[in-house]
Order: C-alpha cells, then sequence, then structure tokens
C-alpha cells in the first residue's frame, strides 16, 4: 500500500493506493490526521484502494471526526466498489462527503 | 469440526498483521474454488480477515508471536471456517458487536463477521488452551 500528499485547489488530498488492514491502518490514520492538524481541509483519495477492513474504516471514520471539531472538511474522493460495499456495511454511507472530483476554489 | 470432508485450506501463522494479506489471498482462492460468485468470496474473505484482527488484537493482545490456525473446508451446503488460537480463554459474551449509531472508530470486526456468516460460535478450547472460532456461510449456487 502506497500514502502520497497532493495540494489540489487549495486541498490536501491523501493519495491511497493498494489494500488498507491492521498492517497499514496506523499508517492511513497518521496521514489523514496530520493536514488536519495542520488546518488543511483534506480529502482521501481512495481510487486506488482495493481493499479495506474495519481498522481502515476507523482510520476514515477518525478524521471525519477530528475534521468535524475543526470544522474543516474532509471527504473521500473516487469510491471504489468494494471500498463503499464496506462502508454501507458499516452503515457509515451516510456519514461521510463522498466526491467525484477534488472541489475547484477553495 | 467436521474430520470427514477434506480441508480446502489449512494454514497456521503468527499474529503479525503483516500476514493478513497472505491469508487473505489463501482464503480467496480457496474460496473461489466453490463458486464463481466473488461477492460471496469477498464476504468470506472480509469474515477471516476481521477474525484474525480480533485474535490479533484482543485474544493476543498485539504479541505478534502468537500462533493462529484456519481451516476451512465444505461440510455439506455449508463453507465451514475454523479460526484456532493459543492465547487466554475468553469469555465467549464478552464478543459483542457495538451499536452502530454509535460513531466511533473501532468495534465493527464483530458486526462484519455476523453481517455475512450464517453461523458463527465461539467456545474455549479444552482445558484452557485457547479459543476456537467456527463461522459457517451457505455456499451459493452458480447460475
Amino acid at each position: 500500500m502506497s500514502i502520497k500528499l497532493v495540494n489540489q485547489n487549495g486541498f490536501s488530498v491523501v493519495v491511497l493506493n493498494g489494500e488498507i488492514d491492521l498492517s497499514k491502518s496506523q499508517e492511513v490514520r497518521r496521514a489523514l490526521l496530520e493536514p488536519l492538524a495542520a488546518g488543511h481541509p483534506t480529502l482521501a483519495d481512495m481510487s486506488g484502494v482495493t481493499y479495506i477492513d474495519s481498522s481502515g474504516i476507523a482510520a476514515l471514520v477518525e478524521a471525519h471526526q477530528a475534521a468535524r471539531k475543526k470544522s474543516l472538511k474532509f471527504g473521500l474522493l473516487a469510491v471504489s466498489e468494494p471500498v463503499s460495499g464496506v462502508l454501507a456495511l458499516a452503515r457509515l454511507d451516510k456519514v461521510f462527503s463522498f466526491l467525484t472530483e477534488i472541489p475547484s476554489g477553495q | 469440526m467436521s474430520m470427514t470432508e477434506p480441508l480446502l485450506l489449512e494454514i497456521t501463522f503468527v499474529a503479525d498483521p503483516s500476514w493478513l494479506s497472505t491469508v487473505r489471498q489463501r482464503v480467496r482462492t480457496a474460496a473461489a474454488q466453490l463458486t464463481a460468485d466473488s461477492g460471496w468470496v469477498a464476504d468470506v474473505v472480509m469474515a477471516v480477515n476481521e477474525a484474525c484482527m480480533n485474535v490479533m488484537q484482543h485474544a493476543y493482545k498485539g504479541d505478534v508471536a502468537g500462533e493462529i490456525v484456519l481451516k476451512m473446508r465444505q461440510v455439506g451446503a455449508f463453507l465451514e471456517i475454523a479460526l484456532l488460537d493459543f492465547a487466554p480463554p475468553i469469555a465467549a459474551d464478552t464478543i459483542r458487536p457495538r451499536a452502530l449509531e454509535d460513531l466511533r472508530p473501532g468495534g465493527l470486526g464483530t458486526h462484519f463477521i455476523r453481517a455475512v456468516m450464517d453461523r458463527c460460535e465461539y467456545a474455549n478450547l479444552a482445558q484452557g488452551a485457547g479459543n476456537i472460532l467456527r463461522m459457517h456461510k451457505r455456499l451459493v449456487v452458480d447460475a
């Protein structure tokens, strides 16, 4: 699994690729929380995520809650079908902001 | 676990999360012998992954040297999965999913397992030797 951070349109975009499981979820958690702690609206680009387990979901939830506390935007970008199925199973499909592209002019 | 049907898979590994990817791949391959339904296979992979995580985090409490044994076989109309650990016995009634309305990180693994499996039972091994989780999932009939 790889993690890359890019800045686009005023968002910190954390680009995730591969499988997110217990062996990687802490890295993902840190990567998502860091730009939020710095006060940046943040997106998790999920287009390359092929598998996510409950520890990966927990990292997303924690980022969502951290963003809300700081009144920052946090969303999931280009969520793949495997990931959306897991989010629906956890009844989180109505909790996150889902985007198909990065908003312009943040 | 039933003794007459041949094993689809038996794998012994340690409670190190770096093993999870290998376990998922082996489970995927074994489950795919039973059906072409990729959703069914994905459900089995998810349940086994979550169950292994629970053992790593809650039974072995992060001790990466702990041993885990996974067995899979077809028994009649069901896939039967057994996951054994040799950690201190855990009381079955302490294993509960959390309320999904309680939005917080963590606590989803048991919910996922119960959502995709038809049956799951926790028990302690004899003489405090460890724990066993048995899961059953009804096979699909390929069209």
